[in-house]
């Protein structure tokens, strides 16, 4: 199984992958200038008039959900480190059921465009709405900067562009087509664009499992034998004594990387449900009974599609083998990639290319759209303007802060191009769960929460996870930190949750139970009958 | 109310319903079923998921020999509790939805309509 190892290979046929990416871009471009005749009310420009069925949002959030990161990302962790890589998978997946039973339909019935519309219902509105968006911002932004730091590196592997400029180019290019899926399509558009990107990731990676599932005679334990012994064989150093079929591989070893798994686990089950970006879809859908519907529908693709990662990574293991997939130029993220190559040729290596692209662009896009609807309505409008801005007005500033965040992305993608920052999107997860989860599960189920219960907790989350990383080998003091030359780590986990998740939920307890503050019991009541009955929740815009 | 009259209160009616009607609704006994319904399934079923999840957690960084135990073929016992995670999921999934479309939908929606009512 061993093969010579090639200095950094080129696969495929590039104008093929810009070919069937550029298709994908004329079609989605017509799709959304035809879904988006109507964009003027920030109903229509938030929330696509509420118009998208269960399913319909379900799709979409798949595709918002499988980013890059966890279709090349967990591929290629599962073909080079085997169980651990699979660890990732069940995180997230288990994750939804934080959002199915206790968040996706009380949050549907009580808020409008944002997560701050929830947060701040029966607290005091500007502080609350100020701190939500704070979050909100930073999640995503840490999000968009790890996808767009990722495109550079699927460029050099998919397009033969080696060059920085070149790179940057096309890192540049990604972030204007976004800019323009925003401003045209609004979250009608944008939620289109998801919805034809899931279904192409989903079905691409559907058929690349069944070719490899037929290659080993659908014999799955097979498949894990030819990945044990491709792994063993392996050149690089340091990858042929792994045993890829238990955990251990990556976290295994010392106490730090066992409690550091344990963080990372814990991030990812909890921060699902505080994604705004996530949260931000159940508007779209008419009623919290489709919003339930869309997180089961949700469920279902992400589960299948993390099992077909399943197949596929050990089957990139086994056919492509370690050593290539490694000297790759995309590295881990190439075996995917290859694994296409290897069982499609050209052809379906420029479709699992182009939806590698696709993924990219959907998912910055729908990050934009929340951050931009976050800045525009709850900083604009409630914080600065105290709450006398029109909607038209709210649209206006959207679209206004759309096309600033864009150019912020694309500069900020270009300057990190390279860089080590695949910690980011961990980071993302661990912000949502420190400080997002715990007041919105607060503000939902207890009655006595209040203001400063979610101000020590929003703050207290947010500072605790982002101090943490910055003092943890993620950042400095280690060879795979993201500035390997400086040391000034004391923080010894890369993941900050164990610490920052248990420490908000604390905050919001301590903070609440200080305060005299009980709140407006008419407007506690009004939330909690409203949250469950759906009296009053905004309906869908008629067409 | 609220005093700043955000656009974040609907435009469309929950505003004619007094503070006082709401208080009285969230204390009827029909709402209070409601409410304890949801709550006694939601939250001890999130306490075993989240369990489950841990012990599965707690075995993947402690327990690798047992993990590492064949059962079938190359297929060990990792990757069978790992893939009953995702069965779990999915089971209790389908149970929600089942309890949510037969229990809490009838009574939510009969609440509803009487507050509806009210207000046209």
């Amino acid at each position: 199984m061993t093969t010579t190892v090639l200095a950094a290979e080129t696969i495929g046929n590039p104008v093929a992958n810009i070919g069937i990416f550029s298709l994908f871009v004329v079609v989605t471009m017509f799709v959304v200038i035809r879904a988006s005749k109507r964009n003027a009310t920030a109903d229509e420009f938030f929330t696509g008039g509420r118009g998208f069925s269960g399913p319909q949002n379900g799709i979409a959030i798949a595709g918002d959900y499988l980013s890059a990161a966890s279709f090349l990302g967990i591929a290629g962790a599962i073909a080079v480190y085997g169980y651990d890589g699979f660890l990732y998978s069940i995180g997230f997946l288990v994750a939804w059921l934080v959002a199915l039973l206790l968040v996706a339909e009380l949050l549907r019935n009580t808020g409008k465009f944002t997560m701050a519309d929830v947060l701040s219902f029966r607290l005091r509105q500007r502080p609350v709405r100020l701190a939500a968006a704070t979050n909100t911002l930073t999640v995503s932004l840490f999000y968009l900067l790890a996808q767009m730091a990722g495109a550079g590196g699927l460029v050099a592997l998919l397009l033969d562009i080696r060059s920085r400029t070149g790179q940057s180019v096309v890192i540049a290019v990604v972030g204007v087509l976004m800019i323009v899926y925003v401003l045209v399509g609004g979250m009608k558009g944008t939620t289109w664009v998801q919805i034809i990107k899931a279904v192409l990731l989903i079905v691409g990676a559907a058929v690349m499992t069944v070719m490899v599932l037929a290659k080993f005679g659908l014999n799955f334990s097979e498949i894990l034998g030819s990945a044990q012994s491709a792994i063993s064989g392996a050149t690089t150093e340091g990858v042929a004594k792994r045993d890829v079929l238990a955990p251990g591989a990556q976290y295994g070893g010392t106490l730090t990387s066992q409690i550091n798994f344990i963080s990372l686990a814990l991030a990812l089950v909890l921060g699902t449900a505080g994604l705004p970006h996530v949260l931000m879809r159940f508007y779209t859908v008419p009623t919290a009974k489709e919003a339930r519907r869309s997180v089961v529908w949700a469920i279902a693709l992400i589960g299948a599609f993390y099992l077909f990662t399943l197949v596929l990574g050990y089957g990139a293991a086994a056919l492509v083998g370690p050593d290539r997939i490694l000297s790759a130029a995309g590295g881990v993220n190439s075996a995917a990639p290859l694994l296409a190559f290897q069982l499609g040729g050209v052809v379906l290596l420029g479709v699992i290319s182009a939806v590698a692209f696709a993924t990219i662009l959907a998912v910055v896009a729908g990050l934009t759209i929340t951050a931009s609807a976050s800045f525009a309505h709850d900083i604009y409008a409630s914080v600065l303007k105290k709450g006398t801005v029109t909607e038209a007005e709210q649209v206006r500033v959207s679209r206004i802060t759309a096309v600033v965040l864009g150019v912020f992305a694309i500069g900020l993608g270009i300057l990190a191009n390279g860089q080590n920052v695949a910690f980011l999107v961990a980071l993302a997860f661990a912000v949502a769960a420190a400080a997002n989860l715990p007041t919105i599960v607060f503000s939902l189920y207890w009655k006595r929460f209040n203001t400063r219960g979610a101000l020590w907790s929003m703050y207290g989350g947010l500072i605790s996870t982002i101090v943490l990383i910055v003092f943890s080998p993620a950042v400095s003091g280690a060879k795979t930190a993201m500035i390997p030359g400086a040391d000034f780590a004391w923080f010894p986990l890369a993941n900050p949750g164990i610490v920052s998740i248990p420490l908000a939920f604390i905050l919001g307890i301590v903070g609440t139970l200080t305060s005299p503050d009980h709140g407006d019991p008419e407007l506690n009541a009004e939330m909690e009958v409203r949250s469950l009955t759906g009296i009053g929740a905004e309906k869908a815009v008629a067409h | 109310m609220s005093e700043t009259g955000l656009p974040s209160r609907p435009e469309a009616n929950p505003e004619l319903i007094p503070g006082e009607r709401y208080l009285q609704v969230q204390a009827s006994p029909e709402f209070q079923d409601l409410r304890n319904r949801l709550r006694r399934f939601v939250f001890p079923m999130t306490a075993v998921f989240l369990i489950w999840y841990t012990i599965y957690v707690l075995l993947g960084a402690f327990a690798h020999d047992f993990m590492a135990t064949k059962v079938w073929g190359d297929v060990n016992v990792g990757l069978i509790i790992g893939l009953g995670q995702f069965l779990s999921t999915f089971l209790i999934t389908g149970l929600y939805v089942r309890f949510a479309n037969r229990n809490l939908d009838p009574r939510a929606g009969a609440l509803r309509a009487e507050l509806e009512s009210e207000i046209r």
